[in-house]
Order: C-alpha cells, then structure tokens, then sequence
C-alpha cells in the first residue's frame, strides 16, 4: 500500500513524539483518502458497466429480433405465360394485361412444382395460402416489362405467404397440431418437398428496401420511407444550415451586448431543450393550417425539422467560432482585412469542423425524430414513392412505429430490421462527424 | 546618482528625421478605467521607437491607438488626436481598413494564418488588390520574405503551414506579412517575448535593417532591447508617458525619478 511511502522516519524538525503522533496522524487519514478513491471508482466502474450491460440487452434483443428480415423465402416457379389467361384477345392491350388473374399462374405453377392436383379446388386453395398475396404484381411486372413473353414459359421468383415465411424462419412451431398451427399437414408436407428441390429458398430481401407500405409484411418495406427521410433531410440541409450558421456568425461576431441579445441566447438556449412535440404543433398551426400546405407532405415534415435543428446548429456554430483563437482574428485585422473578410477568410473557415459536426449531430437527431412528424400527418399508409416534397410520404423513424403496432410476426422482425437500418444510419453519421472532427481539429 | 546599468546603446542617427506618427492629448478609456491620459509624442519617420514600462502602464494600449485596433473592443473609447502624415487617424472620413494596409502590425505570439507560408504573406496583398497577375505576387511574397530575412530558409517550402515553422521563424513570418502590405509604420508588441535568445537576436538585426525604410514603433519589456534596437524611448508609468526622448538620454541620464528607479530596477 502507498502507506508505505509516508515519510515517517525522515529527521524533522519537531521532536520524536510529536513527529510520531502527526505521523500516525496522517497515515490514518490517509488510509481513509485512499479508500474513498477506491470505492470512488468502483461507483464509476459499476455504472459504465450498468449502462453497457442495458446497451448489450437492447442490441442482443434488436438484433435477434430483426436479422431475420433481411432474408424473406421465395419459390422458385417456372411460371407458364398462358396467353388465353392473360391476352385472350391476342391486342395486348396494355389494361387487359394489368388486369389479368396472374395469382391463378403462379398457382398452376406451383401446384405443379409440389406435385398437387390442379383440378382439386381445395388442394389449389391450399397451394395458394402458400403463396405471397401479392404473387401477382411480381409476375404482371414481369410479362409487362417484356410483353414478348407471353406464351412462354418464365423462370420467376416470386414471395412465398407470410406464415411460410414464418415456418422457414422457426418462428412458427411446427409441432403444434394442425388446427392450432395456421399450416395444414398437407402444406407442410409440400413446403418440405419444395424446400429439399430447392424451390422454396430464403434469399436476401430487397423488397424490405425498395418496397413503400403493405399490409402483407412479406412486401412492406421503407423503400417511401428511405426516400421521404432524404427530402426531409435535404429541407433541413438546405435551410437550417445557411439560417443557423448565419444566425450564429452575427450573434457572435457583430451583435452587440445587450440586453436583447442577451434574451435571444437565453432563448436559442431553451428552444434546444423543447419538447419535440410542440415543433409538431406549431408546424401543424403554420405551416399547415395557415400556409396551406398539403398534409403528409415531406417539405412540411423538413420545415418543422429544420425549425427544431435549428437551435443546436446555432449553438455548435456559435461555440465553433468562440473557440477560433482571437489572435487569428487580430492578425487579419491587422494587414488590413475587414471584420467581413476576416469572419469569411479565417473565422468560418477555421470553426468549419465544428460547425460541420454541429450539423451532422443536429441531422442525425432530426432523422430519428418522431413526435412532430405524427402531428403532422406523416403517419400515413404510403405505397407509392413521392416525387416530390411535396408528396405524401412518410419518414423512417414514423414506418417503425407504424410497423410496431401491427400484430403479424412479419411485421414484428421488420420493426426491428428498420430499427437496425435505422441505427446503422445514425452511427454512420455521428461516425462521420467524429472523422471530420478528428481530422481537422486544433489545426493553429 | 545611482549607477547606471551596463547598456549597449545604439548612437542615435545623425540625420534627424521628420516627425511620422504625432500624438496629441491621447486619453483611452475601457468603460470607467482611465488606462491612458493624457499622451503627447512624436514619432519620427525611418527610426525605432521603444516604448518601456512596467506592466499594465498603458504601452500596449497606447500602440493599439495608433492602427486602431482598440475599435474592436466594445468598451473601449479615445479621445485627442493622432496624426500620421498629417491626417487624424481618429478623423470619421477615414477608412480603417486603408490605415490598417499603412500601419501594419506584429504581435506579441506569433500568430501565423492556419494556411501555406505563401498564403499567408500574400493574403494581405490579394485582399488589397496590390498585385494584378500571379507573377506580381510572387514577386511581392519574394521580396516580404526577403526582406524579413525568412527566404532562404522557406523557399524551398513556400507550400507548407506556416504554423510548422519555429516560433522565430512564425515571428518573421508575420513581420514579412505586415511588410507584404507596403506600410509606412510597423507596430510591434513585444514581438520577442515568446522567442528564444537566438530568435531575438535575428528579430532584433531584422528591426535594425527595417528601419531604414519605416517608422517603427516597439513595445518590449526588456530594457536591454529598448537600449539595443531603438534610437528613441519612451517611458509609461500608470497610464501617464513620463518622459521621452533619445535613448541614449533616458538610459544615462533620465530626468524623471520614476524613469531613473525604473531602469535601474527599483520597481517594475
């Protein structure tokens, strides 16, 4: 112990009795000091490792939830192009082909694959639960893009229903008995044929990217909502950015000291710590009611975003340029410069890393913000991509909480698949900021 | 009478030189603090001025009057008068940024723009449109650099931060910058203090060869250097200049008490 080095044999200057009861004296206080260091740091010890512990939980409980999302099952089906089916009149007629029964191919398709009887209605009912829903915009999609196609026959892969996802998945038990378990004996039987051919596969689900809203979890992706995310971060980019840094470089550098200037600190200051729900009201109020813009809209979504990063994007510019060193300030003064030139010369460009990373950090905490984005409308059921910002769309963060409210097992791992693509979006960004700030950093 | 320190003294030039820099009745205030009253100089043209004096006497704040650097502090106000060529400085006709491109500056750290050593000699005449082609300015940041005795050693690296030099170096650096410009009058703040005593002495040679074609002017709590570099003096004492004159008389035979305990090192 460091006891050991209190100089208690050193010749002082008082004499031996006294100098033996100070330094017992110190040595006993001095245990204690040391002890209290310790138990200091055990308390600190312990909360890092509380706090690392629940982040374990929620990564382990995100990630062995959601992982599976990224691969869906598929069939793989050799789909005949029945021209009496899809083209009777032989015009090919684009409505006629839109319209068309494909659900009907892609049954006698698979039907096929699995052996099954397709004059038996119920045997067909039961080939086509295994189907995805959908099964037939894949196919239209497909003879649409090449019209030629009709009467042949194509090799096509196409979604299988969810609980067959579900069963490949091990989410659904099959050991139940039949009448509890959603999957008949039969079905079951055909799913392990077509999986052993290799029909039936789990591939990597780009649909979960490009998709926009559905109400089979096996074609629901955040395809609209990916895109509804950049209009709004390009909104905030766009306007927060020259506003806050604008705001932040007058505060700072020309306004004078007052009392005025003084209450707009005090109030960027408390506009940062706003519930983001009242952002929400006021864009709903403004932007919505008054200026009419369309609900849902992702440029009302941004302008709302914008008014919330605002104030972080002031005050990170604001600290950036405080720390630019007044001596870089004197010295382009001193040859000459204006205050403009030597703002626009040295400053700004110095506190550039700083005001970056303030916005990257202000956008990231904007695309994972969710409240205001409820206020205005943004909740809503979205298949089609938005062109424009002016189109209904919704936001990432808006498609996860949507997802989380319904009740299918697809929908279950595809709320914690987006909050993963969601989380890697954010570290990705903070990551970046944390380069920029390493990289240019303290350069005088 | 006290003995006088061992001093090297520069001998005065025999040529008297015109009056550059006149400063009449100067007061400066920062908010209710009187730091200046009541300051009358003359500066004379082609020759090194030293202003001496303890800490705080109000040396600092006086140079700063005379580019205007005091504008950038708020609270700071000056009243009277200082004539560069016949023209009040103080005057609202006149543009601050012209007086600055004709009263160039050294600080007390060195203070080097985070950029290329080219960069930053060039910045002062690319923002005052002195060069017209490229050729102009690289003529112009050879001869800043040349004449601030920095070439030989940086020619080679014209591309490199100046903040990468030693500190001697970024000294000269910044005096090339304020030379680069063209100024009639260069202000140094206690360009030395920061730097070792090799440094110092290159810096002190460079002054000595700078003042063949400028006024300038130098703060320095070094009594050695004021003795060294300059030809005239003047001493500050709790805001008040107490006395001026040649150097060679206020290090010999000050006429003020304050001066006289001052340089021997009673106080300060």
């Amino acid at each position: 112990m460091a006891v050991d080095t209190i100089p208690g044999s050193l010749p002082g200057p008082a004499s031996g009795n006294a100098r033996d009861k100070t330094n017992a004296a110190i040595q006993k206080s001095i245990r204690g000091r040391y002890a209290a260091e310790r138990r200091f740091k055990m308390y600190g010890v312990a909360a890092i490792l509380f706090g690392l512990a629940f982040l374990a939980v929620l990564f382990w409980s995100i990630i062995s939830t959601g992982y599976t999302s990224f691969v869906q099952s598929s069939f793989k089906l050799d789909v005949f192009l029945d021209r009496s089916v899809i083209d009777p009149s032989g015009q090919k007629d684009p409505n006629a082909l839109r319209s068309a029964d494909y659900t009907l191919l892609a049954r006698k398709a698979l039907a096929t694959a699995l052996g099954a009887d397709t004059a038996n209605r119920r045997d067909m009912r039961e080939v086509g639960q295994l189907l995805s829903r959908d099964v037939d915009v894949e196919i239209r999609n497909e003879v649409l893009a090449n019209p030629s196609s009709i009467g042949k026959t194509i090799p096509v892969w196409v979604l299988a229903s969810g609980r067959v996802d579900n069963l490949l998945k091990g989410q659904l038990d099959r050991d139940l008995p039949a009448a509890v378990r959603k999957v008949s004996d039969q079905q079951l039987a055909w799913i392990d044929k077509a999986e052993a051919a290799g029909v039936l596969q789990k591939r990597f689900n780009t649909g979960l990217f490009t998709n926009g809203a559905s109400s089979n979890p096996e074609t629901a992706g955040i395809g609209v909502a990916l895109v509804g995310s950049l209009f709004m971060m390009m909104t905030v980019l766009l306007l927060a950015v020259p506003l806050g840094v604008a705001a932040a470089v007058y505060l700072e550098e020309f306004a004078p000291k007052n009392f005025w200037t003084d209450l707009i600190e005090v109030n960027i200051n408390n506009l940062a710590a706003v519930p983001s729900i009242v952002f929400g009201l006021l864009g709903l109020a403004i932007f919505i009611n008054f200026a009419g813009l369309p609900r849902s809209a992702s440029i009302v979504g941004g302008l709302v975003l914008t008014l919330m990063t605002l104030p972080t994007i002031i005050i990170a510019t604001r600290a950036a340029i405080g720390a630019v060193p007044p001596s870089i300030r004197e010295a382009a003064l001193g040859v000459g410069a204006s205050k403009m030139q030597a703002i626009s010369h040295h400053v700004v460009p110095l506190a550039m890393p700083g005001i970056l990373t303030g916005t990257i950090i202000g956008l990231a905490k904007a695309l994972g913000e969710t409240a205001p984005l409820l206020m205005i409308g943004m909740v809503a059921f979205v298949v089609e991509y938005p062109t424009s910002p002016m189109s209904p769309s919704t936001a990432l963060p808006v498609q996860i909480y949507m997802w989380a409210t319904s009740a299918e097992r697809g929908f279950v791992e595809r709320t914690a698949g987006a909050t993963l693509i969601l989380l890697a979006l954010l570290i990705c960004m903070n990551l970046f900021a944390v380069i920029l700030r390493r990289k240019y950093e303290r350069r005088w | 009478m006290l003995k006088m320190p061992n001093l090297e003294i520069h001998q005065p030039d025999a040529v008297k030189h015109d009056t550059k820099v006149s400063a009449q009745d100067v007061n400066v205030y920062y908010g209710e603090k009187h730091a200046l009253q009541n300051v009358s100089v003359n500066i004379p043209d082609r020759s090194v001025m030293a202003f001496i004096g303890p800490s705080g006497c109000g040396k600092s704040t006086f140079l700063r009057c005379i580019n205007r650097m005091n504008d950038t502090i708020p609270i700071a106000k000056v009243t009277g008068k200082i004539i560069i060529d016949n023209q009040d400085i103080y005057d609202p006709s006149l543009d601050v940024v012209q007086l600055r491109a004709r009263v160039g500056m050294v600080f007390q750290k060195p203070n080097p723009f985070p950029k290329s050593i080219y960069e930053n000699v060039a910045y002062g005449p690319r923002i005052h449109g002195l060069s017209h082609s490229k050729a102009d300015l690289d003529e112009i940041v050879n001869a800043s650099l040349e004449k601030a005795g920095l070439w030989k050693e940086v020619k080679d690296r014209l591309n490199d931060p100046g903040t990468g030099l030693s500190g001697g170096q970024q000294q000269r650096l910044c005096i090339a910058r304020a030379i680069a410009v063209n100024p009639e009058v260069i202000l140094m703040d206690e360009p030395c203090s920061a730097l070792d005593p090799i440094a110092t002495a290159k810096i002190e040679e460079l002054i000595d060869e700078l003042r063949q074609n400028y006024c300038i002017i130098i703060v320095t709590h070094s009594m050695q250097q004021a003795a060294r570099v300059s030809q005239r003096t003047a001493f500050f004492h709790l805001g008040t200049l107490v006395e001026e004159g040649n150097t060679t008389d206020i290090f010999t035979n000050p006429k003020d008490q304050r001066t006289q305990d001052y340089i021997t090192g009673r106080f300060g």
